[in-house]
């Protein structure tokens, strides 16, 4: 079933899909749409860097993803400047500065288009491997902190009153952000990333009552984005990246019309017993 | 002082404060708190009331001073404010279980003793100010906390209300026997409830039952005349209420005295 190049591309991006619909919940939740953004345009820097200090890609990418998270930790601490001004200076300067160096690599061709939009149809076995040993990982870590990362969501000041470290939950967070970029800019590039974090996730809002539900209705639509985009993309030769999240975007838009309201709960009349 | 009674006390503050960055939040602060006793923590914004919760808490560490809890001291916690974004779908169900496992029917004995059983399935995005701040209560008790801390409880609901707030405290008192820590504003029902007041402007200014304190000359150079002006409004109230020993602070007068310097201040 590896054996062609279809199957192996339908094969990596729902594997990537069951891991960005559940990690995109909380990017939605607590609004890190723009952070997402600005760790996944450094991720360009990574690959430029990893080039220049021959050393594995993915790792490179993670790296820079989490220096650059760390940098915006710092430069909040300073407040000097708001959050989006230094999310906007760190988001094009690292993709600039990205774009420069690899400009300056003279004895490697690389293929720019490539990680910019992504190449979901050249992914290898081994590229497999990574995205399954990685999301797995990264879905365990994700399990296994649930509660405390989603108390720290709600309320910051409540988990750490009651016990837990809501300062942890955010580096937690982070580094599973930078770590599914790292694994995912091959496929859908760094441009197109974070939609694959927000979109089906904002999808599934309107179809879930519980944060649970709707990490798992998010991982569904974004593996339907997946599949729908890629077999859109060879029925009409069109660039695969793109075209799962044109179909991502189509699978929101059909979601607007699910009334809201007929799909959770609502106060019990006075008096019922529920 | 309750300090020299023979009780168990679930946090000890001893001279303790914090600086931060070169400045002093709060300072000299003795407190203790033991089961089954409401303490209210009063004083204008910053004055450091939430800062003295979160030393009580374990979240601050103080710069000075001590700090002891009971070991294994369990903290349920009411937040002043908590807006939760529609893009977070939460059901009351879920939200009963938001810092640790409970089975259903400990939800349901939860939400019934607050009254708000009916309202499990409902998305906490659709429940009134009085309706959420029910269930902050029934969520922060059904993990049987040893020290409950509420952070302005009554802020944003109506007088009625309130005292049905205070009542349900006063209940969670009796039947939970867990201590009780109070961050308020305004003191015209809580008062009675109340067995110690601590009334902080950087430092504790003066301490006692709601009766002394609204007494000392300290509080009355805090609180200023206008207090005292509103006072005779809010008697009406407790006339009602049965609160005669409620001692009166209105809605708003502690922001009134926002920046305002205990020593500088006019009155007194």
């Amino acid at each position: 079933m590896f054996g062609d190049f279809f199957s192996r591309a339908l094969i990596a991006g729902i594997g990537l899909a069951l891991v960005t619909g559940p990690l995109g919940c909380f990017v939605v939740w607590r609004r890190m749409a723009y952070f997402g953004d600005t760790m996944a345009h450094s991720a360009l820097l990574g690959v430029a860097l990893s080039i220049i200090l021959s050393m594995n890609m993915t790792l490179g990418v993670f790296a820079v993803a989490a220096l650059v998270a760390g940098a915006l930790i710092v430069l909040q601490k300073q407040a000097t400047l708001s959050t989006d001004a230094l999310l906007g200076i760190l988001s094009h300067s690292t993709l600039a500065v990205g774009l420069v160096l690899v400009g300056f690599l003279t004895t490697v061709r690389i293929d720019l288009m490539g990680f910019l939009f992504g190449d979901i149809l050249a992914v290898s076995v081994d590229d497999i491997v990574i995205i399954y040993g990685g999301g797995l990982a990264i879905l365990a870590i994700l399990i296994f902190a649930w509660r405390p990362l989603l108390a720290s969501t709600v309320s910051p000041e409540l988990a750490e009153a009651e016990g837990l470290r809501p300062e942890a939950s955010r580096l937690v967070l982070m580094i599973l952000m930078a770590s599914v970029i790292a694994i995912a800019m091959k496929l859908v590039g760094v441009l197109l990333i974070t939609s694959l974090l927000i979109i089906p996730a904002a999808t599934a809002r309107r179809l879930s009552a519980t944060p649970e539900q709707m990490a798992v209705v998010a991982a569904v639509l974004g593996a339907v984005a997946v599949v729908g985009g890629l077999f859109g993309s060879r029925t009409w030769d069109t660039a695969s990246g793109p075209s799962i999240v044109v179909m991502a975007l189509i699978v929101f838009l059909v979601s607007l019309t699910v009334p809201v309201t007929r799909l959770y709960g609502r106060k019990a009349p006075d008096g019922a017993r529920s | 002082m309750d300090a020299l009674a023979p009780k168990e006390n679930l946090i000890t503050l001893k001279n303790a404060g914090v600086s931060q960055g070169g400045r002093t939040l709060v300072s000299g602060v003795d407190l203790t708190i033991a089961r089954g006793e409401i303490v209210t923590l009063i004083g204008p914004n910053g004055s450091g009331k939430s800062t003295t919760a979160k030393m009580a808490t374990g979240v601050l560490k103080p710069t000075t001073g001590t700090v002891t809890r009971q070991p294994g001291l369990k903290i349920g916690y009411v937040p002043q404010k908590l807006s939760i974004d529609w893009t977070l779908p939460l059901t009351v169900e879920r939200l009963m279980t938001l810092t640790g496992r409970f089975s259903r029917s400990e939800i349901d004995a939860a939400l019934e003793a607050v009254g708000a059983r009916r309202l499990l399935h409902a998305a906490v995005q659709e429940l009134s100010g009085g309706e959420f701040q029910r269930v902050l209560f029934a969520r922060a008790t059904i993990r049987k906390p040893d020290l409950l801390v509420l952070d302005e409880p009554v802020q944003g609901v109506d007088f009625s209300g309130e005292v049905a707030l205070y009542e349900l405290v006063r209940q969670i008192r009796d039947t939970t026997q867990s201590g009780i820590l109070m961050i308020s504003h305004d003191l015209h029902v809580v008062m009675a409830e109340t067995d110690t007041v601590i009334c902080l402007n950087g430092h504790v200014c003066c301490r006692g039952t709601p009766a002394a304190v609204k007494r000392s000359p300290e509080y009355l150079r805090l609180f200023g005349e206008r207090a005292a002006g509103s006072l005779a409004i809010y008697q009406h109230h407790h006339d009602h209420e049965h609160h005669e020993d409620g001692c009166v602070v209105p809605d708003g007068e502690a922001h009134s005295h926002e920046g305002h310097r205990h020593e500088g201040h006019r009155h007194g």
